[in-house]
């Protein structure tokens, strides 16, 4: 019986541990400017924490069959435990873990501060709603025109569907798009909201996932380092169409971003 | 210190004071085992039809029909908040708990027998509600077991947000207020009602799980119920806690100024201590088994108590890693980061101090101790995602994808459900008369073991690769159309684990009526529901009140004349 088990947990952790090793299904390939420290520190901790899984259950494994009661065994060592011990492997265990986290955190905080935007950055408003995203850029003047939950119509998509109030000055050369595009090696200072429920903009390549909030409107900001299309995934449940509100984003090369916002400002006159 | 023994010299003679609104904490506690083994039973039905929906999205399936994706968000919230509430909570808790705690501590009953019956019969009227949910008009609600508003708060947010929602929140409120009454219970219990020689350091360390959860119970359950009380009103009675100005498909609802995130706070400042009130009492009775089936004392028994305590003391916290993602200051993240992590520390030390009790034992492997080591296994593998999540920056990745769904389940899923296995087989031949039997158990221990761990383990491969939870289909989004196999191959093994759990029905109810007859000491262990007859008696000690004069776990005591000391043995025997 301890042989079985001993095997079973064995077989058990190394299969599991190749599948990680062997990286058959991992973290897909990152293309933003956060991708080099997000993934460092994700296999810094994945090797720590393998090792750790690794003497764990191989050592449960291995005690499970080694000391499996059988008529020659000796007697068992009448122990209460061993304070040294327990003081050793309490402070390396603080120390791994506190020490984990803090190399975490500057990178946490890169994406976050400054509160400030870049000047320079790119701005898009992201707005969630039940099933959908729209993106809008506040055209020349930089301002994002008023919006209103009066004014807001879904079924007529667009300016529509997010409430644009034609009326106000700031709003006349705002664009508003189902599909998101963004230059490349440029910050983009991103405005989260949504109108109904909680959503979250999730696009795994960019290493970007941020909930939207009614009645917040969130900051974040983030850099597209690599030419290409990446898929939004909404990864907080927002209803029954939770699984199909989906979207793109397509990061270009700044030509193509400026003659496609030019574009849609004609479209729109 | 007030003992209620003379309330109970005599149990009642009619069935239905004996067997129904029974005042005896042993019928409550099968009362509780009997309600949590349907839940379960409800609730893994419920993950079968979730898991074929999956990879069969347009499968029409008999008698059930076509899975709709409003279906599939129904039957995941129902599976959650059953599984939470009705099998994690009640089982580990409220039965064995009920049954074993005062029997431990050498009591008659617990300290408020009336007050106990209630907490049983208001849990099995919660129940009823959350069941009812499912046959109101719209149908049971599609929020999750963690309810977000505004999708809890709005009833134009979705089918089922309407009547099954309100039943929702009503049974989730009941299930507080019968908590709290329990949680009341146990906490006086363990204080007054004590043997003579019981000291606090020579309580099993099974008491000292089912105290410590108490305790967080009446104070994370109370949070709970006044959000649910809170939610309500926001639905039915114009007020707008969590719901700010908002538009559902162009019509505005007519709430203003309220905050989502504030029923987050609250639900989490609950919902994290409420994990572990899931897995203390596993903790509990891992260490009981294991010590008992190695023939050794518990290694480092007052690192194992402080652990507890301090894994209950940190676990108030940390709710804020729920929702590193959700908005709320960044700089917060910081310090609800660095605190989980401190909650990992005392986990480890226990991992370490289970391994140090079996090292140099003689191990056993009668069935409870198999679902002891399986627990330490899943313990280890769910607890080691553990410092992924906590750190902020890699749950930008990792935050609701099925890298959490992995997470949790291991954790406070299948190890907890590992401890009501290895509680089960432990104390079923105490609570029936009779044993299970070895050879069931054992085959239905191998599969499931293999089985979780097929079904889980890959889900954190899924997390990695970015497929998100709670998609009723993986239809829509290219990249994760190509990550089906895997759900493929995690349902194959759902449908053998499920399959497998009949085997231990039929043991359960088999042993009950046609197992060996068990004697009062089957597993030759020390604590004191080993020392009195098999089943107790109504006053569990039959008129006498033991006296405690060791600790808890005296295995291989050299010199000693057998190679355990009961707690009651007399001082002489070599012990402390």
């Amino acid at each position: 019986m301890g042989l079985a088990l001993m095997l079973l947990i064995w077989l058990i952790t190394l299969v599991s541990t190749y599948f990680f090793v062997a990286k058959t299904w991992w973290l897909p390939h990152g293309a933003s400017a956060a991708t080099n420290w997000i993934d460092g520190q994700f296999t810094l901790t994945f090797i720590i924490v393998g090792i750790v899984f690794l003497a764990a259950q191989l050592g449960l494994g291995y005690i499970v069959w080694r000391y499996r009661e059988t008529p020659s065994s000796p007697p068992v060592k009448y122990s209460h435990g061993n304070t040294r011990l327990e003081i050793i492997w309490t402070t390396l265990t603080t120390i791994l873990f506190i020490g984990l986290n803090l190399m975490g955190s500057s990178v946490w905080a890169s994406q976050r501060y400054p509160f400030d935007p870049d000047p320079s950055a790119v701005q898009v408003e992201v707005t969630g709603m039940q099933f959908a995203w729209y993106f809008r850029y506040p055209g020349a003047d930089g301002k994002y025109g008023k919006t209103s939950f009066k004014l807001m119509d879904p079924s007529a998509g667009g300016e529509a569907a997010v409430g644009l109030d034609t009326s106000d000055p700031a709003s006349k050369d705002d664009v508003v798009t189902g599909t998101m595009y963004i230059p490349v090696n440029r910050e983009v200072d991103l405005s989260l909201r949504s109108v109904d429920v909680i959503h979250d903009f999730f696009v795994p390549q960019l290493r970007f996932k941020q909930d939207a909030v009614p009645g917040l409107n969130i900051h974040m900001h983030f850099k597209p380092t690599e030419i290409g299309e990446y898929e939004i995934a909404c990864a907080e449940l927002c209803g029954l169409g939770h699984y199909k509100m989906h979207g793109v984003v397509h990061v270009v090369s700044q030509e193509d971003f400026d003659k496609w916002l030019a574009a849609r400002e004609a479209e729109k006159q | 210190m007030a003992t209620p023994a003379t309330v109970h010299s005599h149990a009642p003679q009619g069935f239905i004071r004996k067997y129904i609104f029974s005042l005896d904490h042993k019928v409550i506690g099968i009362q509780y085992f009997f309600l949590a083994l349907t839940a379960v039973f409800v609730g893994m039905f419920l993950s079968l039809l979730m898991r074929i929906h999956l990879v069969a999205p347009t499968a029409v399936l008999p008698l059930v029909g076509e899975i709709k994706p409003e279906n599939y968000l129904a039957l995941l919230t129902m599976h959650g908040t059953i599984m939470v509430f009705f099998v994690l909570t009640t089982a580990p808790q409220g039965g064995f708990g009920n049954y074993v705690l005062p029997i431990q501590i050498g009591a008659p009953d617990m300290a408020f027998p009336v007050l106990n019956m209630l907490s049983f019969w208001t849990t099995f009227v919660g129940f009823i509600v959350i069941i009812a949910a499912f046959f109101v008009s719209g149908g049971a609600p599609l929020h999750g077991w963690t309810g977000y508003p505004p999708m809890s708060a709005v009833q134009s947010a979705g089918p089922g947000e309407g009547l099954g929602a309100d039943l929702w929140i009503t049974s989730i409120a009941i299930f507080c207020i019968a908590s709290l009454m329990g949680a009341l219970n146990f906490i006086t219990t363990t204080l007054d009602l004590r043997a003579k020689g019981m000291t606090l350091m020579r309580m099993p360390l099974t008491v000292w799980s089912w105290f410590i959860t108490a305790i967080l119970g009446l104070l994370a359950f109370g949070v709970l119920l006044s959000a649910g009380i809170l939610l309500l009103m926001d639905r039915n009675m114009g007020t707008s806690f969590f719901v700010p100005t908002s538009s559902f498909s162009g019509q505005m609802s007519w709430h203003k100024g309220g905050s989502p995130l504030l029923w987050q706070h609250l639900f989490w400042f609950f919902g994290h201590p409420e994990v572990y009130i899931a897995i203390l009492p596993g903790m509990g009775v891992a260490s009981q088994v294991l010590s008992t089936f190695s023939r050794k004392p518990i290694f480092g028994y007052k690192a194992m108590v402080y652990a507890m305590l301090s894994i209950g003391f940190f676990g108030f916290m940390v709710w804020g890693h729920h929702m590193f993602m959700s908005g709320m200051s960044p700089y917060s993240a910081f310090a609800f980061s660095i605190l989980t992590m401190c909650i990992g520390v005392p986990s480890a030390i226990k991992t370490f101090n289970w391994l140090g009790t079996m090292w140099n034992g003689h191990i056993r492997f009668h069935t409870p101790m198999l679902y002891a080591i399986g627990f330490v296994s899943l313990f280890v593998s769910g607890g080691l995602s553990g410092p992924f999540l906590a750190q902020p920056v890699l749950d930008i990745q990792l935050h609701d994808t099925y890298f959490v769904v992995g997470h949790f389940h291991l954790i406070m899923g299948v190890a907890a459900i590992f401890g009501i296995f290895a509680a089960t087989h432990y104390w079923f031949p105490k609570m029936f008369g009779r044993m299970m039997n070895e050879t069931m158990g054992k085959i239905h221990f191998f599969i499931t073991l293999a089985g979780t761990y097929a079904i889980f383990m890959p889900m954190h491969y899924l997390g990695m690769a970015g497929q998100t939870r709670r998609y009723s289909q993986f239809t829509e989004v290219a990249y994760q159309t190509k990550l089906l196999p895997l759900q493929m191959f995690m349902t194959y093994a759902a449908v053998i684990t499920i399959a497998a759990q009949f085997l231990f029905l039929i043991n359960l109810f088999w042993s009950m009526f046609k197992g060996p007859k068990a004697s009062d000491n089957p597993w030759e262990s020390t604590t004191l529901e080993w020392t009195t007859t098999t089943p107790p008696p109504h006053d569990n000690f039959g008129g006498k009140t033991p006296v405690v004069n060791h600790g808890p776990y005296e295995y291989g005591v050299p010199g000693a004349a057998k190679d355990y000391i009961m707690q009651t043995d007399p001082p002489d025997n070599k012990a402390h």
